[in-house]
């Protein structure tokens, strides 16, 4: 039994290096120091669902083959298509990511990452209006206000609050767990009260949007200089908006409106409307004057922009109430990226293409324009007839009309799992677990370059997702020297 | 389908004739939740995943308009489709008129593809209906995916 320490957490873009894994007899017994989601990559990455063995669809069922013949049949699929499509990338490491570019302009397809449907519109908006943001050691040492908005990183980044911001302990700021500590025991205690009495004296029950207001008004219980303070803004009430200091309970589709009435109050301009997307401007008002008395403040932002109601103009507005909180203090902003890598797959597309997703190489050099170029578009306008998946599962995470021309398509895919885009592909490829079975670099969601380990060997014939590539390409290249010599 | 005697509106329930079943008009969201984002780290043909995004978390107010239970089936349906999952209280109100269905191919099933040309469909904020529909079953992953694509 042996204990590897600093393993980087291949989940999401927190990229968390200070895991501790126990490895027995090949496998990781015990996870220490990680989330949920964490202990569930590390101990379930080799259960039942794990695939072993390449596969063909033969006559409608998937029919086990080896690997020369499955990298062959890819290859075929990837020369002979006019328009493939080749889509995933963000659970890799950069060195897969590299070759698989490659590969999309030897078969002039599309190459497209996991941020088109993710924060595509916010990479947009940046090329836009441009980004003050910094990395987030800064944030866990210096920022005394976090803002997430449209984020919920109790579930989908849950030790994003520990690790970098509210409840990390800063160099120069404290952390917030003893405030809301107290501030739970607190609300409980009031809420025990408030029963004592209504069994004693109230019949009728009290009505719930008291008790909420008195809650959503709760002002942080510390205001020391070393203190931190939380605001969530969500359109329903998440765990995290629990453990804020103020919560902002938003109507669906209306973060625009609200992002340019914050604007407004930052500038001291008067707002002659009582309510903005639901929110009383008192409110507001208090949380700017939140925002322009910190020191450090830092907004996070997640998919509840860039999904709903307006997309890239939310993240527009959002940058540009940053801008404007700048003139009046420091403030930073950053988008809370999803996967392990999907920040480095945008480095990697834009080091070797110039764009960061949803190129296009059909016409021999790359060409970036979303909306047309992008994988989804592409799907629904069914333009592509081929398409290779790498460490992505298109088939659930895309609108069920989208998916649906990608499986009328021949379809590769290349996971650890048998994933839903698995289960309908023709080819399918077992790679082995970056992060876990494979060495290479990711980067966290500020931009910063952190190592991958190989803490364990990968089943017998299961090769990285860099080998597996590196094989297609060489394959596609031989076939279209073939194609040449035939030609002349 | 009986006359609609009243303007819907977020939240309202519809009662479209007396024979009729309640719906309820709402805005969908959809996201990560812990169990969505754990399950699928272990393996999505496992019937625990299935479990954990072939859900609705609703308002119990809105649940209580409904006249639906917890763990009971409902047709939430949009522009785009309609699925049957089972109802969940939602664990923080108030959100009334609001619904959330976890991430994954039965979210995906009803969301609304346009992308408004930034590449970017709309995975939040889409009108949805919901009605009960307890005598219509939760479907597996194995026979949506052959209900959607007729392959697996």
């Amino acid at each position: 039994m042996s204990v590897v320490t600093a393993v980087t957490c291949p989940v999401c873009g927190c990229l968390c290096d200070d895991i501790e894994l126990t490895i027995h007899d090949n496998k990781v017994v015990k996870v220490k120091n990680g989330c949920a989601m964490c202990e569930a990559k590390f101990m379930g990455y080799s259960s039942e669902h794990r695939l072993l063995k390449p596969m063909i669809r033969k006559n409608g069922e998937l029919v086990k083959v080896s690997i020369t013949e499955a990298v062959k049949k890819a290859a075929n699929i990837l020369a002979e298509a006019n328009y493939p499509v080749l889509y995933g990338w963000s659970n890799t490491s950069c060195e897969a990511i590299s070759v698989g570019i490659e590969l999309a302009e030897e078969v002039g397809g599309v190459i497209d990452n996991t941020s088109v449907v993710c924060h595509g519109p916010s990479l947009l908006s940046i090329q836009e209006v441009g980004i003050p943001s910094c990395t987030l050691g800064q944030v866990r040492h210096r920022a005394d206000l976090i803002i997430y908005w449209g984020s919920n990183p109790w579930s989908s980044h849950p030790r994003h609050i520990e690790r970098y911001t509210a409840f990390s302990h800063g160099r120069f700021k404290k952390s917030a767990w003893k405030n809301y500590v107290t501030k739970i025991k607190a609300l409980v205690g009031r809420k025990k009260v408030q029963s004592a009495i209504k069994r004693l004296f109230v019949k009728e029950k009290i009505p719930s949007a008291v008790a909420l207001s008195n809650f959503r008004h709760t002002p942080y219980l510390q205001t020391g200089k070393n203190s931190r303070k939380l605001i969530v803004v969500d359109v329903r009430r998440t765990k995290s908006a629990e453990i804020a200091d103020y919560f902002v309970q938003i109507e669906p589709n209306k973060d625009y409106e609200l992002l340019q009435a914050l604007r407004a109050l930052v500038r001291d301009q008067e707002l002659e409307v009582d309510n903005v997307a639901g929110v009383p401007v008192e409110y507001l008002e208090e949380i700017v004057d939140a925002m322009v008395s910190c020191d450090f403040g830092a907004l996070f932002f997640g998919l509840g922009l860039t999904m709903s109601g307006g997309k890239m103009r939310n993240i527009d507005a959002a940058l540009s109430l940053v801008r404007d909180l700048n003139m009046r203090t420091k403030f930073v902003i950053m988008p809370m990226r999803g996967h392990f890598n999907v920040a480095g797959a945008n480095t990697v597309f834009t080091w070797q293409t110039g764009y960061p997703y949803a190129v296009d190489f059909s016409l021999g050099y790359p060409r970036y324009n979303p909306g047309e170029t992008s994988v989804v578009d592409i799907l629904l306008r069914k333009e592509s007839d081929a398409a290779l998946i790498v460490a992505s599962d298109p088939i659930s995470n895309f609108p069920r009309k989208a998916a649906e021309h990608l499986t009328e398509n021949p379809l590769i895919a290349i996971d650890p799992h048998m994933n839903v885009t698995a289960q309908v592909a023709d080819v399918v490829i077992p790679s082995a677990f970056a992060g876990i079975e494979a060495a290479g670099t990711a980067y966290r969601m500020d931009h910063v370059p952190i190592p991958l380990k190989k803490v364990v060997e990968p089943p017998k014939g299961v090769l990285p997702d860099e080998t597996i590539l590196q094989r297609i390409l060489a394959e596609v290249k031989k076939l279209k020297q073939a194609n040449v010599r035939e030609e002349a | 389908m009986g006359g609609c005697c009243e303007t819907a509106g977020l939240g309202s329930v519809v009662l479209m004739s007396i024979n009729e079943k309640p719906k309820l008009e709402a805005t969908l969201i959809t996201g990560r939740t812990i169990e969505q984002g754990v399950e699928k780290e272990y393996g999505k043909s496992s019937r625990e995943y299935a479990e954990s995004v072939a859900v609705c978390y609703i308002d119990a107010e809105d649940m209580k308009k409904l006249g639906v239970k917890e763990k009971t089936n409902v047709q939430v349906s949009t522009r785009f489709g309609s699925v049957v999952v089972k109802v969940l209280k939602s664990p923080r109100t108030p959100h009334p008129g609001i619904i959330f269905i976890p991430y994954g191919p039965w979210a995906n099933s009803i969301i609304d593809p346009e992308t408004h040309g930034v590449g970017m469909p709309s995975f939040k904020g889409v009108p949805a209906t919901v009605e009960p529909a307890a005598d219509k079953p939760v479907l597996s992953l194995t026979e949506l995916l052959n209900a959607q694509f007729g392959k697996v």
